[in-house]
């Protein structure tokens, strides 16, 4: 496919000469291609935000929670914090399928500045018939630059959404794990692996390229259903003057899931949150701890989560303006009616009627 | 543009950039289906109630209020429709009319259709075609903003009464020149109660040539080329100044009435003998101080005279003017305050004679801050008795609150320029020919030398105007201390 009118902006702020465009590239064909099939069609509007959550994650019986904290001082030796995020949005619905919209973001604290790149958004029509098409081509692209030939099968038309976002965030951790030196990668979520969407292999291989680089992944989990003794592990907090973190054993989950770091809890000030906090397993103690700390010597955490992650997941979520002006581009540059179909339950229940997912 | 809402008489009309409408303009709302048109103004320009602009503001402030540094790589190229839909404006627009069958009613009872109805910029030059504001006797105005002339009917302005208010130094003296002119060209008679003595110039032009009014403008300076003989006066006039403008009581005045009689059939009705017989009058002391202080205050104003060739006529003046059309200046610069009510109630006593005699057919009376010489009684006359009989008044002022409700309520025709106090705005609004709403938010955002025009001269469809410059010698501006310094 030839892509003549848009093209990727080869430049990003961080010291690295080469940088591989391959997969954002293969995004772009793909949405231009998604969106070709659906031009002059009707399509009804029903946003609807996705969260990118680990439900196949089952809290092991095991699992305890040490009570002693460990104490973390912050370390405010200048160290690049960096975190990614990656947010998706099903803007309507056509008759064969929907259009969704996947943006990425990256953060990064630089001379106590906050800086961005945002990624997208990328918009895309998936349909029961190009779905494959659309997903193996970028997991193609991806395999080229990574692991080379491999297939994966396309999921389920409405886990498309979150899979073609996790593939833009994995692809972004990667690229930040070969080109971040020395620094600390924020990512969302946890180090779980070896799920449909989190191949073991390719998070080892994140994992492998940052520890290369000397830097040290963290993981930060806004909600979590690991529980010991029957309650969560981020409300077990003990009474001792923050920061700290909890240290957790006895994790072990059923295959093919592995857990590629060590969980923790963290607490990292005085506000009344805790979060569970995966640190890569290959690395030793004193150098997590090290990023830790050099964690909260340079970012900001004002309830307890660092900033860096925070403004990567602001920036990343699609405001209601922003899909306004999508279903102004898809209908403007594509073509594509937007129509409002009766909802049927406040069709047929009025009042009582309150929209599909209360029904 | 797109119909958003429609409440009373009041359109919301969501604008996109591209489609760019400013406060003032016209606007077509055509419904094809019902085969009508509502006519609507723009009043005011706000934001569109975007949903998600909030947080697209604050995400880009996420740390004391430093702005966000990024790079946004948007390869399909999202980021100019956010801005798109971002700066999308809520056009609130007052409905003027309603088109059907090329005819214009004020109807606004009808809603046209929000998905089928398409909206287009009207312009000036169209909407007065439409409305019909033309004539045979047409007055440039000034320029509007699509680059077309505002043009009036001289006859819209006859029979009216008219107000000229704004701020100081914003044009409307420089308006009340360019009607003044234009109506003495078509052979009307004007007066000028001019307080200032910037009106004196109107026949020069502005490197101090004659123009072709300078035969048509006759200044009247009061106590200079301006004097009256008591025996040239009625006695209705002579006791409208002693009562109104020297505040004579009742039972002196009925003895005034006597000595005037008396001395009236003596043939002796001059100030030399007034004053005598004032003296001599056998009455009581109080009387006889009242009327004394009266008959001083007469002599010192320097306007009466007992030559007959010292007298100027207005009534010659003004039939001058009758024949060939012309302004009477009546110069009230550096005149006092008693004087300046002893010359209007005179000046007025002897249009209302005029007039009534049918010596003259109508004037066009323009009446700078008139409360500064006006008594209470004449506003309602004005705009009833002496309406009828034939003065049409134009009030001038910067202090619209000096200007009584009634003449507001009865007005014809309003040439608004810059408010910016509410107070100002709130007076103005109460003209009958009027919205609030669109005084509020258009004058106070004009800028100098512009006028909204309102009322009878635009069909009530009110229009921006940037008066037009006349080549006429300025007078009467602010003496200024630094002017020479820079």
């Amino acid at each position: 496919m030839v892509i003549e009118q848009y093209t990727i902006t080869e430049k990003y702020n961080f010291p690295q000469p080469t940088i591989d465009t391959t997969l954002p590239q293969r995004f772009l064909e793909q949405s231009l291609y998604s969106l070709k099939q659906v031009q002059h069609q009707p399509f009804q509007l029903n946003t609807q935000n996705f969260q990118q959550l680990n439900t196949t994650e089952q809290y092991p019986s095991s699992l305890q929670l040490k009570p002693q904290p460990i104490l973390i001082k912050p370390d405010r030796q200048e160290t690049l914090i960096v975190a990614i995020d990656t947010s998706t949005i099903k803007i309507g619905e056509t008759s064969t399928g929907m259009i969704i919209a996947i943006r990425g973001a990256i953060t990064w604290r630089q001379n106590r500045v906050y800086k961005y790149t945002r990624l997208g958004p990328f918009i895309f029509h998936i349909t029961e018939e190009n779905k494959n098409q659309v997903y193996n081509a970028l997991e193609r692209a991806y395999f080229c630059t990574s692991y080379g030939g491999s297939h994966q099968a396309a999921p389920n038309i409405m886990q498309m959404p979150t899979r073609l976002a996790s593939l833009l965030e994995r692809w972004l951790q990667t690229m930040l794990a070969k080109t971040v030196n020395h620094g600390v990668l924020l990512f969302d979520g946890s180090l779980t692996s070896g799920t449909i969407d989190t191949p073991a292999q390719r998070m080892r291989e994140i994992l492998s390229y940052a520890r290369r680089n000397n830097s040290t992944v963290l993981a930060f989990s806004k909600a979590t259903t690991l529980r010991a003794n029957g309650i969560l592990i981020t409300e077990q907090l003990p009474n001792h003057e923050p920061p700290y973190l909890l240290e957790t054993t006895g994790i072990h989950f059923k295959p093919p899931i592995i857990l590629l770091g060590d969980v923790y809890v963290a607490r990292l000030n005085k506000a009344n949150f805790a979060f569970r906090l995966d640190i890569d397993k290959e690395i030793p103690i004193p150098q997590r701890m090290e990023a830790i700390q050099k964690l909260i010597g340079n970012d900001l955490y004002t309830q307890s989560y660092p900033e860096t992650l925070r403004l990567s997941h602001i920036l990343c979520t699609f405001t209601a303006n922003e899909v306004l002006a999508m279903k102004h581009f898809i209908t403007r540059k594509h073509g594509i009616q937007l129509i409002n179909r009766p909802d049927m339950h406040k069709l047929l229940f009025g009042p009582f009627g309150k929209g599909e997912i209360y029904a | 543009m797109k119909l958003y809402k429609k409440e009373g008489n009041i359109l919301q009309i969501i604008s996109f950039p591209t489609e760019s409408a400013e406060k003032g303009d016209y606007l077509l709302v055509e419904d094809q289906d019902a085969g009508k048109a509502l006519i609507a103004q723009v009043i005011d320009v706000q934001f569109a109630a975007v949903p998600g602009v909030l947080e697209e503001l604050l995400r880009t402030l996420p740390d004391g209020g430093e702005p966000l540094q990024g790079e946004d790589i948007d390869p399909m190229e999202i980021a100019p429709h956010i801005t798109y839909i971002q700066d999308a404006s809520l056009l609130i627009c007052k409905i003027r009319a309603t088109l059907e069958n090329e005819m214009l009613s004020p109807s606004s009872s009808w809603l046209p259709s929000r998905s089928q109805s398409t909206i287009k910029k009207l312009s000036i030059p169209m909407l007065m075609k439409m409305a019909k504001i033309d004539g045979k006797l047409p007055i440039i105005l000034g320029g509007t903003k699509d680059s077309s002339l505002l043009t009036i009917d001289a006859s819209s302005i006859d029979g009216t009464l008219n107000i000229i208010t704004g701020k100081k130094g914003c044009g409307k003296s420089h308006l009340s020149k360019l009607l003044m002119v234009n109506l003495i060209g078509y052979k009307a008679t004007v007066v000028i109660f001019d307080l200032n003595g910037e009106y004196s110039s109107l026949g020069m032009t502005n490197d101090g040539k004659r123009n072709m009014y300078y035969d048509k403008i006759h200044t009247l300076t009061p106590s200079q080329n301006f004097k009256v003989a008591l025996e040239q006066l009625h006695l209705n006039t002579v006791m409208g100044i002693l009562v109104h403008a020297l505040h004579l009581p009742g039972t002196s005045a009925r003895e005034f009435r006597q000595l005037w009689k008396m001395l009236k059939e003596k043939g002796k009705l001059n100030m030399h003998e007034l004053g005598e017989a004032i003296r001599d009058l056998n009455c009581n002391q109080q009387v006889r101080d009242a009327l004394a202080s009266r008959f001083h205050s007469l002599v010192n104003s320097g306007f009466f005279t007992d030559y007959p060739g010292e007298a100027t006529l207005l009534e010659e003046s003004l039939l001058k003017a009758k024949e060939q059309g012309g302004a009477i200046v009546i110069n009230l610069k550096n005149t006092s305050n008693i004087d300046r009510q002893i010359v209007v109630e005179y000046v007025l006593g002897k249009l209302v004679d005029s007039l009534s005699s049918w010596k003259l057919k109508a004037v066009f009376l323009f009446a700078e801050e008139a409360h500064l010489y006006l008594r209470e009684t004449y506003w309602d006359d004005i705009v009833t008795r002496m309406r009828h009989l034939g003065i049409f008044t134009t009030f001038i002022t910067n202090q619209p609150d000096t200007i009584q409700e009634t003449i507001y309520r009865q007005a014809d025709n309003i040439f608004l320029f810059n408010f910016t106090n509410e107070h100002d705005l709130d007076v103005v609004s109460r003209a009958a020919r009027v919205d609030a709403e669109t005084v509020r938010s258009i004058a106070r955002d004009l800028p100098p030398h512009h006028c909204l025009t309102l009322g009878k001269v635009v069909s009530d469809f009110p229009i921006v105007a940037r008066v037009r410059a006349l080549d006429i010698k300025t007078l009467g501006e602010t003496r200024l201390f630094f002017k020479d310094m820079n």
